[in-house]
């Protein structure tokens, strides 16, 4: 009798690896619960989907060579975004040099050198958190009472621009830098400073060209939410109708999304149609950046 | 603070001929915490020392300290006087990284830099302002005395990652001894590797004797009893007043006393497999 019981109990557990298990990813609630999530993505790329599409189909009529070679005009058969692209090009390529440089020095400083218990840098640090959530205008009016403080006339120029762009980048870069250093593994500063090297040339010979690649990719899509902006540069009455191309930091400029903001707010159809046409030119632009940073982290993904 | 540290000493423990490196009176602590106490111990010129006790005894916490590189650590401080030749290394005007120049170390886990093999050799000698004569062959002598020169020479430029754990082990120690430190300090180097590799280490460490003074944890008493001419055994005492468990020096002694004829019933303990 109490042989056959021992020999029962052995085949229930041999059994007991089937069946569902509470909790499990295929009971009702995990199932709701993914059903749920894949709802709310399928919602946002729907929105994302047909806004591409309708902007497409709209555009695509007159996305010819006049769009890249023309300048703005009152006929919307000759006009094209020529200046915009080229100003685009100045405000973000001087941002790139303002920003880079700069936001990487303050990452490195507050990630490898400042002592993290000091009440100080912690003040500092969440603070730049809080800098890059603030609202966009807010940099341009910023930027605004300063130019005027110090007596420049003229703020429609690519420095004033690029100024205003700046302060809007520069937390992105710190906290997308920041992040990228703390991603290289301590050992390789230990390894380093075992040897010998001192604090500094740990940091510029290891830790900082290890996390290039993450500051590439950081630094790119910065800039490409930078490149959508329009509102700072409309508060430092960026112009809208420029018939020549930007020549240098004091030029005056007109962006991409600032033409398309002209050009919507034009009675006739045929400047819609520009519109939706220098949209797609500025999503390929944008879309493009997004996929260097792609490229480049994939590229050198690390597998420490 | 109550800690019997005291060996029931039947016979005094014979010293290294030729002191190169001397604590006396260490002490360690994280914060308030004493991971190490009074740890007295001198180490041979040209002799392997092997640390040996159970885990969380202060082992790597002692080792770390025989180089400052527990001062990179938030809270770290070191009481006591460690001695290179006579001179202490956290004496006001030492610089840590003139001592880590003198006493290289080799870390648990490969961290080979991500650069090429070469690259990972010649960043020494670089970053501290050697000037060979010819850097291919510092990088070639260097590699070649780590007994690695063989199986890489054919793939200098690539990455050091492509090597397996046993030869970015070996590029780590050879990168050590390519700045030419006087001791070198192992922290479990073998602990990642295969039984194969783990033993063409020690080769290396019984070769890298001649030239050099090697310290190393491990572990593994088969490997201090393989490769350590003197062997260091740790063990985790209470401190009956804060109840915290801190690091102390049981035995010291020749290896072979050590492991045929211990003085100390813990250490006997631990040799034979009877404490955790
Ligand atoms: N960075 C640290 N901060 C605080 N405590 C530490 C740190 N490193 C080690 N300890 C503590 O010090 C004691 C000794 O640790 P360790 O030297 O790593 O021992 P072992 O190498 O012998 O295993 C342990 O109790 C451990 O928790
Ligand atoms: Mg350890």
């Amino acid at each position: 009798m109490a042989f056959s019981n021992m020999s029962l109990g052995g085949q229930i557990q041999k059994a007991s690896l089937k069946g569902r298990v509470r909790g499990s990813e295929s009971s009702a609630k995990s199932i709701t619960f993914l059903i749920l999530l894949w709802l709310g993505l399928l919602i946002a790329f729907s929105v994302l989907l047909v806004l591409i599409v309708t902007t497409l189909l709209d555009g695509y009529t007159r996305l010819d060579a006049r769009i890249f070679t023309n300048y703005p005009s009152a006929n919307p058969e000759k006009a094209g975004l020529r200046p915009a692209i080229l100003g685009s090009l100045w405000v973000i390529g001087t941002v790139a040099v303002l920003t880079i440089p700069l936001g990487v020095a303050a990452a490195l400083h507050l990630e490898e050198f400042a002592n993290k218990h000091n009440r100080f840098n912690r003040f500092i640090e969440l603070n730049v958190q809080n800098l890059a959530a603030v609202p966009s205008i807010v940099y341009g009016l910023l930027a605004l009472g300063t130019l005027t403080l110090i007596g420049v006339k003229e703020k429609n120029i690519v420095l004033g621009g690029a100024v205003a762009l700046s302060m809007l980048v520069l937390p992105v870069i710190v906290i997308s830098t920041r992040e990228a250093l703390r991603a290289v593994p301590m050992e390789i500063r230990q390894g380093s400073l075992a040897l010998g090297a001192t604090p500094l040339q740990t940091a510029f010979r290891q830790t900082l060209p290890s996390a290039v690649p993450g500051i590439a990719t950081g630094s790119i899509l910065a800039l490409s939410r930078a490149l959508g902006e329009a509102a700072p540069l409309l508060v430092l009455g960026a112009l809208v109708f420029v018939r020549f191309d930007p020549n240098g930091l004091l030029s005056g400029y007109t962006t991409m999304p600032i033409q398309i903001f002209n050009w919507t707010s034009r009675p006739q159809p045929e400047f819609h149609v520009l519109a939706a046409a220098a949209s797609i030119v500025l999503l390929a632009i944008l879309i493009a950046m997004n996929a260097v940073a792609i490229i480049i982290r994939n590229r050198y993904q690390r597998r420490w | 603070m109550t800690i019997h540290a005291m060996n029931s000493n039947l016979s005094v423990p014979e010293q290294p001929a030729q002191r190169i490196l001397e604590c006396e009176k260490v002490n360690v602590f994280y914060g308030d915490y004493r991971a190490v106490t009074d740890v007295n111990m001198a180490f041979g010129q040209n002799e392997i020392t092997a640390l040996i006790g159970p885990s969380g005894c202060g082992k790597s916490t002692l080792l770390r300290s025989l180089n400052r590189m527990n001062d990179l650590i938030d809270g770290a401080r070191t009481e006591g006087l460690v001695t290179l030749h006579g001179e202490n290394l956290y004496d006001k005007e030492v610089d840590p990284i003139a001592v880590r120049r003198r006493i290289g170390m080799v870390f648990q886990k490969p961290n080979p830099f991500p650069k090429s093999i070469y690259d990972n050799i010649a960043y020494g000698p670089r970053v501290l302002g050697m000037k060979p004569s010819s850097m291919d062959d510092l990088v070639e002598e260097t590699l070649t005395r780590a007994a690695l020169w063989d199986e890489v020479k054919d793939k200098l430029k690539q990455s050091a990652f492509g090597l397996s754990g046993g030869q970015q082990q070996r590029l780590c120690i050879a990168r050590t001894i390519a700045v030419q430190p006087e001791i070198i300090l192992m922290d479990e180097p073998c602990s990642a590797l295969d039984p194969i590799a783990t033993s063409r280490i020690e080769d290396l460490m019984r070769e890298l004797r001649e030239d050099y003074t090697i310290v190393i944890v491990t572990h593994n008493m088969q490997q201090a009893a393989r490769v350590a001419d003197r062997t260091a055994f740790f063990t985790a005492l209470q401190d009956e007043t804060t109840g915290n468990r801190t690091g102390v020096l049981v035995e010291y002694d020749k290896t072979t006393k050590i492991f045929e004829d211990p003085s100390d019933q813990r250490t006997e303990d631990y040799i034979s497999g009877r404490f955790g």
